[in-house]
């Protein structure tokens, strides 16, 4: 028998348990991306069933299919265009009415269509019976029972998958919403009136059309008027005179009133088919949120469970990424020693290893974070971070969903912003994007540390802290400026459903962790490889440089030299000449890599950019460090170690470049001047992305690295000169 | 009166919702219907958004929103 293919959508209410199904039919095999032309996530997943190649996509979830959102319009337009050979709508059955909402809907389409009733075990220890013969035989549709957390009823849902697919008959359609007289009269006029004008048959049904067209949906108008129909126009125009008319009758607009029958309809249904068999007990959702959204209690414990995932994420990850560490470090060595001396040894063990490794190091947190997310996300914890939250987001026009991005922000901005993915509205989308690097990510902080560190002794801690505190003033101001010029536009309503509480799924929290991380790696792998294997390369050429002294020899002689003194003594003795013979030549190798940065390319650029870090207190060394930290903002720390001569491997807490530091000129101003810099500055590579991938375009992108390095030009500049001004060292 | 005006624990009546376009159409659709029970289960932390029950499931709207919202047959729950 030749396989054969179905194509299912899911529809579904959001927080109807629609990924819990879908990560039931489909296992780990899904493929996840974006909708073409948006930035909604698409999710697709195969499986095999009885002779037959199953495909299951994941539409978003909408309450309803109105063109109101991006999410109901990439819903509805995948039904209409792609034709999938079923819709299986999964409908919450503790929430059975507003659910039937977008069921109703549905059935209006062209298609075949399956209900699942979910989560019915809720329903039943609230003491409701569900019929669902009597609902199958209402709505003339299929309906299969599923608990998804327990993974049953789906070999059940496969079953009637396949067999509704496979039947070749056109489904009854005896039930459907009566409008009412007048508004029944003037969906067969029009119906009549598209009819007559159309030659070829409008791809979709002609009930459907007639009805979305009074209800003014402007997707449907367009494609009416383009359709290649000439007459498009004047069923436009037809439309408009039905919906004046029953403007008129009802003082009302006519979609409102359809809403209110279809709402009426499923009034009728639910009667019929739910039956309450005892006394309502108790709800205990209800009774986690009396704590969790409590007045006094809820933000104390919104504060805990974010330091909680904070800790988790950088304590427990440290230890996983010390082993990444040592393993990136062994790589490069044993690399290193395989290869022969010579640029393509540079290139793979510093360019390559170095570059991804430096990435690859975040991966543990990434982990972490995103499992917290995740399960934050499943209990259904999201919606209520974002309840106690809207009214302090409100204040920059966005939304209470985009706290939890910008919280993330502090650990790394990459994950964060792809975490804007929850929230609705593009522009808040945007918005939040573009802010989010404001939040100083755990990659910059190793630069504070060196800093403060240096500059700071005692008082470094409150120094680090007003670095933070000020990303998150900036972004405040920077959000209402962006909200009030070119991202302006109505604050997207809150209207946000708060499901009830579940205990989440391990394996659809792994899943959900390992998709985002996987993006994570996959693209930034590729963008930090390029990125490193770039800035090596600005660093390493020119080959031939100049050197001022002929190091080579230099370390010969000084081997030399030690070697005879080591032959001539004994004991104790030789130990110590060799770790002074090994300082110097050390010492000498620092000085030579110093030398050979500043003629690279990288030494050029940083030394004609000098002027212009010049006016916030920066020499031409710390404008390399800067430029090399645009790979990752770490980088800086480690450039440092090289300009400021003190041996390769510098980290932080190394003695020696922090005493480098102090003799090199710098003051604490122009140290906080350059904190605040690499707070606010391009964000890294990796960000700028994931600001491209999520946002699709190029030109956000661009606008981030412009707007942030001259607002961090501009807030050193403040902070050097008017510290200088006021008399600040 | 305003849904707005409601105290925690207050049920109501939907009579109206005002404004216009799609927003009236979400509320509609997420069934803010006349006729429908509202319960005010609480107002978050700080005053705003509201947590309502209507239709067996709990629902937030920012304060202004639910200004919009005409109520009548106001009760305290017993």
């Amino acid at each position: 028998m030749p396989k054969k293919s179905i194509t299912i959508a899911l529809a579904g209410n959001p927080n109807s348990g629609k990924s819990t199904v879908f990560n039931n039919l489909t296992g780990t095999r899904q493929k996840i991306g974006n909708w073409p032309g948006v930035t909604v996530e698409k999710k697709e997943g195969h499986l095999k069933a009885n002779g037959y190649d199953l495909t299951v996509v994941d539409l978003p979830g909408t309450y309803s299919l109105t063109a109101y959102s991006i999410e109901e319009i990439v819903a509805r337009n995948f039904i209409l265009d792609e034709k999938p050979d079923l819709v299986v709508d999964i409908i919450d059955a503790s929430n059975l009415e507003r659910n039937l909402y977008l069921a109703t809907q549905l059935r209006e389409l062209d298609t075949k269509v399956i209900f699942v009733l979910n989560m019915a075990d809720l329903v039943m220890d609230r003491g409701v019976k569900i019929n669902a013969d009597k609902l199958s035989e209402l709505l003339d549709v299929p309906v299969v029972f599923t608990v998804g957390n327990r993974n049953k009823g789906t070999r059940e849902l496969l079953k009637t998958i396949i067999s509704v697919a496979e039947a070749e008959i056109e489904l009854p359609r005896t039930r459907r919403v009566y409008y009412g007289k007048d508004i029944e009269k003037a969906i067969i006029e029009l119906s009549q009136f598209i009819k007559e004008k159309t030659d070829t048959k409008l791809p979709y049904h002609l009930r459907w059309v007639a009805i979305k067209l009074l209800e003014n949906d402007k997707i449907v108008k367009e494609r009416v008027s383009q359709a290649g129909n000439p007459q498009g126009e004047a069923i436009l125009h037809e439309a408009e005179l039905q919906r004046l008319r029953l403007r008129e009758f009802f003082d009302e607009e006519p979609e409102i009133i359809m809403t209110d029958h279809r709402y009426g309809f499923i009034a009728g249904i639910v009667k019929e088919v739910l039956k309450t068999v005892s006394e309502r007990r108790v709800d205990v959702s209800r009774q986690i949120d009396q704590v969790l959204t409590n007045r006094l209690l809820g933000l104390p414990i919104f504060v805990f469970f974010i330091w909680a995932m904070f800790q988790l994420t950088f304590s427990l990850g440290t230890y996983p990424m010390n082993w990444i560490d040592s393993g990136v470090g062994w790589l490069g060595q044993s690399t290193g020693q395989i290869l022969p001396e010579g640029l393509f040894r540079d290139l793979i063990v510093d360019g390559v290893i170095g570059g991804v490794g430096s990435v690859a190091i975040f991966l543990p947190n990434i982990l972490i974070l995103f499992f917290c997310i995740a399960l934050f996300e499943d209990t259904g914890y999201m919606a209520r971070a974002a309840f106690l939250m809207d009214k302090v987001m409100h204040l920059i026009g966005l939304h209470g969903k985009s706290f939890i991005p910008m919280l993330m922000g502090f650990g790394c901005n990459a994950p964060a912003i792809m975490a804007t993915r929850t929230l609705e509205s593009e522009k808040d989308r945007i918005l939040t994007i573009l802010i989010n690097p404001l939040m100083s990510c755990s990659a910059r902080l190793p630069v504070y540390i060196l800093l403060a560190g240096t500059f700071f002794g005692a008082k470094a801690g409150n120094a680090i802290f007003s670095i933070y505190a000020l990303g998150v003033v900036l972004a405040l101001l920077v959000g209402r400026l962006f909200r009030s010029t070119f991202l302006r536009g109505k604050v997207a309503p809150f209207v946000m459903e708060l499901p009830p509480y579940r205990a989440p799924m391990l394996k659809g929290l792994l899943i959900h962790m390992w998709d985002r991380s996987k993006i994570f790696l996959k693209k930034m792998g590729g963008v930090i490889l390029i990125g490193s294997v770039v800035v090596w390369f600005l660093s390493s050429f020119p080959r031939e440089v100049q050197l001022s002294k002929d190091y080579e020899s230099e370390v010969a002689a000084l081997s030399a030299h030690y070697g005879a003194h080591i032959a001539a003594v004994q004991g104790d003795r030789i130990e110590k000449l060799v770790r002074e013979r090994d300082q110097a030549v050390t010492a000498l190798e620092a000085q030579k890599a110093k030398e050979r940065v500043e003629n690279s390319y990288i030494g050029h650029l940083g030394k004609s950019l000098a002027p212009i870090f010049g006016p916030i207190g920066m020499d031409w060394r710390g404008s390399v460090a800067m430029l090399t930290g645009f790979v990752a903002k770490e980088i800086v720390v480690s450039t440092m170690g090289v300009l400021y001569a003190v041996g390769a491997e510098e980290d932080e807490k190394s003695e020696a470049l922090k005493l480098a530091l102090k003799k090199s000129g710098m003051t604490p101003l122009s140290a906080y001047a350059m904190m605040a810099f690499v707070l606010i500055y391009v964000p890294c590579l990796a960000t700028v992305a994931v600001i491209r991938r999520e946002t699709n375009s190029w030109k956000w992108a661009a606008f981030s690295i412009i707007y942030s390095t001259i607002l961090a030009w501009f807030v050193a500049f403040v902070i050097y000169q008017g510290g200088k001004a006021i008399g600040l060292v | 009166m305003k849904l707005s005006e409601l105290k925690q624990g207050q049920r109501a009546t939907v009579v109206r919702v005002g404004g216009y376009g799609p927003f009236r159409i979400r509320l509609l659709e997420m069934g803010f219907l006349q006729g429908t029970e509202v319960y005010v289960e609480k107002y978050a932390p700080l005053k705003d958004p509201i947590e309502l029950i209507l239709k067996g499931y709990h629902v937030s709207l920012r304060v202004d929103e639910a200004a919009r919202i005409q109520v009548e047959n106001v009760r305290d729950e017993v």
